[in-house]
């Protein structure tokens, strides 16, 4: 017996996926309207059943916020401060070898760095931390810097776009994280993020760096003033460019945490939006390999659900998330590998511990 | 599978074998669409319920000392507290400002405790405030008439003429004696539990049901669990609600870890398949959080339960969601439902 969809509108957009026909924006868009949960998280399982069987994945990895020292000061931001606030801080290159050395015994994958856009800090600064990272843990990937602040260095070091990358990947750079795109809308931007970089510069900043090579990731913020519209726009957006590069590796909707943000009256996202919004991605997204589930933004609870909604991963162990955090989220701050796999085993499926290109790595599991 | 799949879904009743079956091995989605499906039969309106109501725990005196409660104190250590009037008083008045319209009057087996204690306390309440009480688990009923000497029926009837309105269906934990005896070996057994809900139907008297899980029970005691209070309801159409949910370990003496997610929408679905004669099932926000109880709406559930303007046990356990009234109506109307507030017996108080 197959699930049939309760809302007939859907039943056009749920032959289109059965027979892997692209999805329009109308689809997106009636698919968002619906509140036929099941029907809608049916045909984004199948799409990732077909991909990826029983398996799910997550990585073993550790987060750098090397400052919060920001002059983009968005305003669904809590972590940002002013250079002279007394919760500013700035972490020299010792301070994140420090960091990075507290943890060197555990068998971590990947370090995803990003920070805020500092004005007082150099160049040599990141080059120099990113070959430090490479000298002290040469076997976990360095994932660092989103578009907007790949677009900061190009200005400060005054080279281009992708001579800045060249230089960043020369010293460590393996991959980029997808932040920083929030909802690529001008409206939204004007309103929420006008110092920072808007849509086009963002698609712009992410092109070069997969001409360089380097894979990346995508986000979308959502949960605040967007439209349901500006959300499809920016799924299709990312279809648009994946199709040119193929650089992008996993695509993360993240929930909107309003607490000490100049938008604190927004409410926290509904289940049914996150899981809503995750089965889209994996509908509209057809050319992007990955969708996660970041269980630090919808709970551990949601994000084990979401698995069955299309999310094919589970993000990372992390053990000291900030940002989040910062803006109330109620998730633990770091997840286990036990607690991991059994989130994973306890839903029925596989879990697979990868690096950050999706290679399996269990037979590694104590390296590294 | 495919057949017991076409079987619900043509509204056949599932036995044991077949339900286990669906339990262990079906399809996550499958189990929420055909509970969901269910759920519109029963349920056409795109509504949501609530009730208001306050849990006050009158003791947390207990001798029953079960090993996955960490809410009681042992009886003679000179710890606990048995409520005094004055705050009894307080807590059903700022229930009343609050718009809720029921308590859920439970307490531990407190020996030092009579009969007069628990007529004076319902008489009381009903005396002075318009509100309904929900109140003694059979576990302490059956306590109480143990050591009054009084037969159940009559007990249940004395209650009931002080003004007990309806029983909560605590206490029944899993309902087969050879889990109850590791986990709760001091609380009443299953056949107890039953004959106390039996009797309170019998007497006109509604009750809901609940089960706890996620413990020390295989898949097989939670079918068992079912099918008991399905054959008990099949005979009686007493019990209201079904309301599944899930140990608590934090703080108490079982140490494993909690069910997720999943593996609550599973239990929920299917108790919604296999209760063909149990009108309504409720998510279980305390022990879930507002995210998977939203979820649970498309999982066969179609009550959010309790509103808990206080709740002691689960947050004992570590545990402490908070959901205001306006946090579940937002989590119903962002569902596609319209929320209503209803009183004990699943009669309209209010729409939103």
């Amino acid at each position: 017996m197959k699930i049939t969809c309760n809302d007939t509108t859907l039943i056009p957009i749920a032959k289109k996926v059965e027979a892997g026909e692209r999805l329009s924006f109308e689809d997106g868009k009636a698919l968002y309207l619906s509140q036929d949960l099941i029907s809608i998280g049916n045909m984004a399982n199948q799409v990732r059943k077909k991909r990826y069987g029983n398996t799910a994945y997550f990585i073993y990895n550790q987060h750098i916020n090397y400052t919060n020292v920001c002059s983009n000061m968005c305003s669904f931001c809590a972590y940002a401060e002013e250079e002279n606030s007394e919760k500013a801080y700035t972490w020299s290159v010792d301070q994140i070898k420090q960091r990075i050395m507290d943890r060197i015994e555990e068998p971590i994958r990947e370090l995803h760095i990003v920070g805020g856009l500092n004005r007082s800090l150099p160049f040599s600064y990141f080059t120099d931390m990113l070959a430090m990272i490479r000298q002290i843990r040469p076997t976990a990937t360095i994932k660092a810097f989103t578009a907007v602040e790949i677009d900061y260095l190009s200005a400060l070091s005054g080279a281009s776009l992708e001579d800045t990358v060249l230089t960043l990947k020369q010293a460590g750079l393996m991959m980029m994280p997808g932040g920083g795109a929030e909802v690529m809308s001008d409206r939204v931007h004007d309103n929420l993020f006008p110092k920072k970089i808007g849509k086009d510069r963002w698609l712009e900043v992410t092109e070069a760096v997969h001409r360089t090579g380097l894979k990346t990731n995508a986000t979308m913020l959502y949960g605040h003033i967007e439209t349901l519209d500006e959300r499809v726009n920016h799924l299709l957006s990312l279809r648009t460019l994946q199709d040119r590069t193929s650089g992008f590796s996993a695509f993360i909707p993240l929930a909107f945490h309003s607490q000490n943000t100049k938008l604190s009256h927004i409410p926290t996202t509904n289940a049914f939006d996150d899981l809503k919004t995750i089965a889209i991605s994996r509908l509209i997204l057809d050319n992007i390999p990955h969708i996660k589930a970041y269980w630090v933004m919808i709970g551990e609870k949601l994000a084990q659900t979401a698995l069955f909604f299309g999310a094919d991963d589970l993000d990372g162990t992390i053990i000291e998330e900030r940002i989040t955090h910062t803006a109330g989220a109620k998730s633990a701050k770091g997840l286990s590998r036990k607690s991991m796999e059994h989130l994973i085993t306890s839903a029925g499926l596989e879990p697979v511990e990868r690096d950050s290109f999706y290679n399996d790595v269990r037979d590694l599991k104590g390296e590294a | 599978m495919d057949a017991i799949y076409e079987k619900i879904d043509q509204g056949i009743r599932i036995d044991s074998r077949e339900a286990l079956d669906v339990f262990v091995h079906g399809d996550f989605l499958m189990l929420g669409h055909l509970a969901g499906r269910i759920r519109q039969k029963k349920h056409p309106e795109k509504v949501v319920t609530f009730v208001i109501d306050r849990n006050i725990n009158y003791t947390d005196i207990c001798v029953s000392e079960c090993r996955f409660c960490a809410f009681y104190c042992k009886a003679g250590s000179g710890n606990g507290y048995v409520i005094t009037r004055d705050d009894l008083k307080k807590k059903i008045e700022e229930t009343l400002e609050l718009g809720g319209t029921q308590i859920l009057l439970q307490g531990g087996m407190n020996p030092d405790l009579d009969l007069d204690f628990y007529l004076g306390m319902l008489r009381y309440i009903k005396d002075n405030f318009p509100i309904h009480i929900h109140g003694f688990s059979p576990t302490e009923i059956h306590y109480i008439a143990q050591r009054c000497g009084l037969p159940l029926e009559e007990l249940i009837k004395t209650l009931m003429d002080a003004g007990l309105g309806s029983i909560p269906g605590g206490g029944a934990e899993i309902l087969v004696d050879e889990v109850r005896q590791t986990v709760s070996p001091n609380k009443c057994s299953a056949g107890t539990w039953l004959e106390v809900m039996r009797t309170a139907h019998t007497l006109g008297l509604r009750t809901t049901a609940t089960m706890m899980f996620g413990h020390l029970e295989k898949p097989g005691h939670i079918i068992e669990h079912l099918q008991r209070i399905r054959d008990l309801q099949d005979e009686t159409q007493g019990f209201t609600a079904f309301i599944p949910w899930t140990f608590q370990p934090g703080n108490t003496g079982i140490s494993l870890m909690p069910k997720t997610g999943v593996e609550y929408l599973r239990v929920l679905a299917l108790s919604r398949i296999f209760l063909d004669n149990v009108d309504n099932v409720q998510a279980s926000w305390v022990t879930q959080g507002d995210k998977i109880a939203q979820t649970a709406l498309a999982f066969g559930a179609n009550d959010l339960g309790s509103t808990m303007i206080e709740e002691n046990v689960v947050a004992a356990a570590g545990v402490d969601y908070m959901l205001p009234k306006e946090e579940l109506i937002r989590l119903i109307q962002t569902a596609g439902y319209i929320p209503r507030q209803r009183d004990c017996f699943y009669a309209t108080v209010r729409e939103y």
